[in-house]
This record gives structure tokens, C-alpha cells and sequence, in this order.
């Protein structure tokens, strides 16, 4: 099974992996199934990005040892780990809600770890309050958990993970629990934390922005498999999945190629600056759209579709509209513009965007 | 909803219409409330004939009679180390009910709180035929160990554990179940052994529940008769715990059964107090 793996697509060569994470996770959980390969090089971000029930909690737990590995390999820094229980995985965990135990002063959250791999309880309580102040909490050390505030406990939870001196650091939603002002301080604390983390950090979110701003790599993760993997830049520009798309806020459609036209499935074609052939996508954003209610007379815009309102919200200080029609989309205008369009649902109008503002890739 | 109420209309629909709700969570309805109060009266009635045929001017004479004390002491004795007993192996149990999976759980959980509704005098019996000199497991005591139950005051804890632990098991069991999982997750992910992460997380985050399951079974332990009296008998200073005492005066000296009764109603209150916080406020 694993001499298949290694030669499978991607892969020129069997290659072992010295250093770093080297996975393939399979799952069988009743009717779903896991099955994402993830590796890492020391020092690297990766985030695990997908919609709830993507499995991305599923594999963090698999990748910690709380979970049991279906089939698949998991090595790290060379050793195998399937068969290793939790405990003596050299992994940390931070858990969605922090699992701070309630009962333990911060200082002995965090020599909680080092005391389990027998760290005598001085030297442990030492190192502890090392990472605590490095953590920027050295005032808090004698604190229960529920005297934290939130952000506080997020890195205490962090600094009981890296007490443990991991080589690989499993995030799990490490913002969610957090308010929206909160969320933007700590995103930035602990992106220079894992910045300055040697080992491999992996982290699972569904937002976008915290996976774009604290990962190098990006692995998107739908139904149990990885749909796309790239820098945060590519994954933005070159969506590959409408769950993407939308969360990069793009149109994204899937048609045929030819030259600079591509022909959607559905019919309606696209006029591309790129020239390219075969299956392609192509994506350009809601800002490039621009509505008018009577055809336009103008014979530049040869990306003219007949549209129909089917929805409006506001979007930042901006309206979106979704139309409906021979093309799909959402469309941002201004709030006086579409007040001029008199746009409302049911409203018919056209659709225009120009070729240089579309993005058409290989699918 | 007070804007309403201020225009004309509402006034005069939202006034009366509040007042028949608020009437109708003061009524209580009459076939629920007699009941309810016999009920009460039934439950509180005998407290009271104890307290008002106490005999209060010779009770201080009572009490300090070398019998009572040494039944009291016995009562404690045993029933402390009943509860140790039961949280010794009780804790484990539970801990085996909540968080594991075996073949067979469900019926061992059901035989564990059997002890609860069998009637003590038939665990009496049982302990007698499993520790008796000639029981399935006493014989091998007495000739190998030359240790004898029955009859002893570690027959008395033997049989007081018996009928308590249950309650201690079910109390923790209930606790564990409440207890969030990942707790122990987190600990085993930092490095800890299964036992690691309860002794050092579970145990410290479910104490509440192992306190009270513990008082719920001193308390029962204390009330034991029927087992007791089967397995261990009726020897002054060495099994003759409280409720036997009280038992035995009744039938020579009912002035004395009374005081005995108030001593166990005082700690019985004693205990009740304890654990106000947790079971009367609970619901």
C-alpha cells in the first residue's frame, strides 16, 4: 500500500521524508470518509480550510492520535506515529475552545506538559512561566482559567501546547471562540508566534482570512478530500471550487476554452484576455460587474449578458445583487448607483464585464 | 409591550388579561393540593411525634450511657470506612461504566445498582452464602487466611458497603458523564497516561460529584440494618451499629430507642445540611 502511495501523482520518486510531516490520513467514520495527504517541511504553516463537516477537525484528531488511522501512513521527522498513542506523540494540540483544565492556575496548565513527560515540578513550573512571559502573560501565572479573558486564554493554550516542545503544532479553529476585536490582536500575536515556531504547524479553520493571514499553504478540504492546495495568493486568484470562490469573493465558472472565448456549460460564453484551450476556469470579482436596465448601446462590452435581480444585501459600504439569468452572479455597485438602477428584486437588467478584468486557468 | 398597554385599547384588553395570568400562577388547583399536603403531613408527622415524645429531662442521662456511645462510635467507624471501601473501588467502577466500552456494559451497570432495590435483609443473605464460614469464597478465607467475616465488625463494613456503593457508583457515574471528555483528550495530547489524565484532570473536575456520592452513602451506611444484622448479627461493641441498637431498645426501653433515634436524626439533619447546595437546589 505505501510503495503504491509514494508513487502516486505528484510524486516523482519514493521519496522519504527526513524532516517535517509526511501523511496520508484515510478515516472511515460511518458513511463518511477522510482521505487527505498533507505534508509539511519544518517551520511551515499549513492550514487545513474547508466547511463544517469537511473532516478537517476529523484529521487533526487523526494527526494527534485521538483518532485512529483507517489506512494511511504518518510519519514525522522520519519516525512513523499510526500505530503511537497520543501521549507519546510528539505533537501539541490547541483546541477550539481551549480545554484550559479548570481547575490549574495557568502557570500549572502549562507545566502540565512537561511535568507529564517527567520534568521534575520546579523545572516544569520554570519553564512554564518562561513561556507564559514570553507569551506576554507573566502577570497572569496564578490565575484560573475562567479569570482569563479570552485572547489571555487562547495563549495560554498556545503556551501549554509549545511546552511540550511538539514537532507538530494542530491548531483547531484558533480564533473562533474569540469577538470580532479580540480576534484581530490575536490573529496577529499568534502569527508571529507560529512565524517564530521550528516545527510544523497545522492549523484547521472555515475562515478564510485567518487561514490566508497565518498560513504559508493553504490545503482545502471538501467532503473528505482535498480539493485545492497553493499559496494563499494562488488559492485567491485561481479559485478551483465554488466553496472557494465564494469564500475569496469571486464568480468562478467551469466551461471549454478556445482561443479568448470560453463557453460556459449552461451556454453563454466569456471573452478571456488569456488564450487558452480546453477545460478552463475563469473568475473575475463582483466589483467588475457593471448593470445597466436598458441594453447598452456601447460595442466594447462584448461580455453582455441579459440578467434579473434576484437578491440585494449590503456588503461593507457596497450593495451586492444576485442576478439570475443567462449568467449567474453577484455584482457589487454602490448604494447611490443602485439606487439610480432603481434595482429591486425581479428587476431585468444587463450585465457587463470587461475581458481585462476576467481571469481565465487551466481547470 | 408597555407602549401597548398605554393606548386606550390596550389598557383595557392587557389589563384584566394579565391580571387572569398572574391569578392563574398564584391558584393551585385542589386535587393537587390536598393530596400534596397529606403527603407532606405524612412525611413530617412521625419527625414531629419524635421530637414531641422525646424524653428531653432524662435525655442527657441517656446519652451519656457507655452504650449509646459505643453504637454511635461503632456507627461512625463503620460507616467512614464503608464510604472509604466504596470510593476505593467505586470511583474505578464508575469510571469504568462512563468511559469505556466492553461487551456487556449494560448488564453490569443494571447488577451494580441491584444492591439499590434489593431488600437488605436478601444482600445479607447473599454476603452470608459468598463470605460465610462455609460460603463459596468464606471457606477459602477461613482455611487458608484463618479470616473470618460474619459476625465481626468488618462483616458490618463489608455489608454496609455492599448496600451503599451503589449509591456512590451511580452518583459518580452520573458526574463522569457530565464531564466533558476532552479534558482527559487534552491531558493524554500534553503527554499524560490514561491514568495520568484522570488522576490529574478528571479526578480534581469531578470532587463535587465524589463528595456528595460519598455523603449519599455514609448516610446510607449509617441506616443499614438489614444486612447488617444478617451478615454481622447483633453483638454489643462490635456489630451493634446505631439503627440496631435503636431496634433492640425499642423492645426494652423505648425511652432509650427514642433518644438513640434523635442522635440518628440529628446527624441525618447534619448531613442533609451538607449537602443543601447540591441536592436541594439542584431541581
Amino acid at each position: 500500500m505505501t510503495d503504491l502511495d509514494d508513487t502516486a501523482p505528484g510524486r516523482t520518486a519514493p521519496e522519504t521524508r527526513d524532516e517535517g510531516l509526511d501523511a496520508r490520513l484515510v478515516v472511515d467514520r460511518g458513511s463518511f470518509r477522510l482521505d487527505v495527504a498533507l505534508t509539511a517541511a519544518p517551520g511551515d504553516v499549513v492550514a487545513l480550510l474547508g466547511p463544517n463537516g469537511a473532516g478537517k477537525t476529523t484529521a487533526l484528531r487523526a494527526l494527534a492520535g485521538l483518532l485512529p488511522l483507517t489506512d494511511g501512513r504518518l510519519r514525522l521527522d522520519g519516525v512513523r506515529l499510526d500505530r503511537t498513542p497520543p501521549e507519546s506523540r510528539p505533537v501539541g494540540v490547541v483546541f477550539q475552545d481551549y480545554l484550559l483544565f479548570p481547575h490549574l492556575t495557568a502557570l500549572d496548565n502549562v507545566a502540565f506538559g512537561p511535568r507529564c513527560r517527567g520534568v521534575s515540578k520546579a523545572e516544569a513550573r520554570a519553564q512554564a512561566a518562561e513561556w507564559l512571559d514570553r507569551m506576554g502573560l507573566a502577570e497572569h501565572t496564578g490565575a484560573k482559567p475562567r479569570r482569563l479573558s479570552g485572547g489571555q486564554a487562547q495563549r495560554v493554550a498556545l503556551a501549554r501546547a509549545l511546552a511540550t516542545r511538539p514537532r507538530l503544532l494542530l491548531l483547531d479553529e484558533p480564533l473562533a471562540a474569540l469577538d470580532a476585536r479580540t480576534r484581530l490582536e490575536v490573529r496577529a500575536q499568534l502569527r508571529r508566534h507560529l512565524a517564530e515556531f521550528e516545527a510544523v504547524a497545522v492549523l484547521v479553520t472555515h475562515d478564510p482570512l485567518d487561514a490566508m493571514v497565518l498560513a504559508d499553504r493553504l490545503v482545502v478540504v471538501e467532503h473528505g478530500r482535498v480539493v485545492q492546495e497553493g499559496g494563499p495568493a494562488d488559492i485567491a486568484r485561481r479559485p478551483r471550487t465554488d466553496y472557494i470562490a465564494q469564500l475569496v469573493g469571486l464568480n468562478l465558472y467551469r466551461g471549454h476554452a478556445d482561443g479568448h472565448t470560453v463557453r460556459l456549460e449552461a451556454g453563454p460564453t466569456i471573452a478571456t484576455t488569456e488564450e487558452l484551450s480546453g477545460p478552463v476556469f475563469v473568475a473575475f470579482p463582483p466589483a467588475a460587474v457593471t448593470l445597466f436596465r436598458d441594453r447598452p448601446t456601447g460595442a466594447s462590452a462584448r461580455n453582455l449578458w441579459r440578467c434579473e435581480v434576484a437578491g440585494l444585501e449590503t456588503h461593507g459600504d457596497q450593495i451586492r445583487a444576485g442576478l439570475t439569468g443567462e449568467l449567474p452572479l453577484a455584482a457589487d455597485l454602490t448604494t447611490v448607483a443602485a439606487a439610480e438602477l432603481d434595482l429591486h428584486p425581479g428587476a431585468p437588467v444587463w450585465a457587463t464585464v470587461k475581458a481585462t478584468q476576467t481571469h481565465a486557468y487551466p481547470a | 409591550m408597555t407602549k401597548s398597554t398605554r393606548t386606550p385599547t390596550g389598557t383595557v384588553d392587557g389589563g384584566p388579561r394579565r391580571a387572569r395570568l398572574r391569578g392563574g400562577t398564584r391558584t393551585v388547583p385542589v386535587p393537587l393540593l390536598l393530596p400534596a399536603l397529606v403527603g407532606l403531613a405524612f412525611l413530617l408527622l412521625p419527625l414531629i411525634a419524635l421530637l414531641v415524645r422525646a424524653p428531653w429531662r432524662d435525655l442527657p442521662e441517656q446519652l451519656t450511657s457507655a452504650e449509646v456511645w459505643q453504637a454511635l462510635r461503632l456507627s461512625l467507624v463503620c460507616a467512614t470506612s464503608a464510604t472509604l471501601l466504596s470510593l476505593l473501588v467505586g470511583v474505578p467502577l464508575a469510571w469504568l461504566l462512563a468511559r469505556t466500552e466492553f461487551p456487556g456494559r449494560g448488564l453490569v451497570r443494571a447488577l451494580v445498582t441491584l444492591p439499590l432495590v434489593l431488600p437488605p435483609v436478601v444482600g445479607g443473605v447473599a454476603l452470608l452464602l459468598a463470605f460465610g464460614r462455609n460460603g463459596v469464597v468464606g471457606q477459602w478465607l477461613d482455611s487458608w487466611f484463618g479470616i473470618t467475616l460474619p459476625f465481626t465488625t468488618t462483616g458490618v463494613v463489608l455489608a454496609e458497603t455492599f448496600v451503599a456503593m451503589p449509591f456512590l457508583v451511580i452518583s459518580v457515574e452520573g458526574t463522569l458523564r457530565a464531564a466533558d471528555p476532552r479534558y482527559e483528550e487534552a491531558a493524554t495530547t500534553l503527554g499524560a497516561s490514561r491514568f495520568t489524565a484522570f488522576r490529574r484532570v478528571t479526578l480534581p473536575l469531578i470532587a463535587p460529584g465524589i463528595a456528595a456520592g460519598a455523603v449519599l452513602a455514609w448516610a446510607r451506611a449509617l441506616g443499614e440494618f438489614g444486612a447488617t444484622i444478617t451478615f454481622a448479627g447483633n453483638f454489643p461493641g462490635r456489630t451493634q451499629t446505631m439503627p440496631l441498637a435503636v431496634y433492640l431498645a425499642l423492645q426494652n426501653d423505648p425511652a432509650a430507642a427514642i433518644a438513640l433515634s434523635l442522635v440518628l436524626l440529628a446527624v441525618s439533619i447534619a448531613v442533609l445540611a451538607g449537602l443543601r447546595d447540591r441536592w436541594m437546589t439542584a431541581s
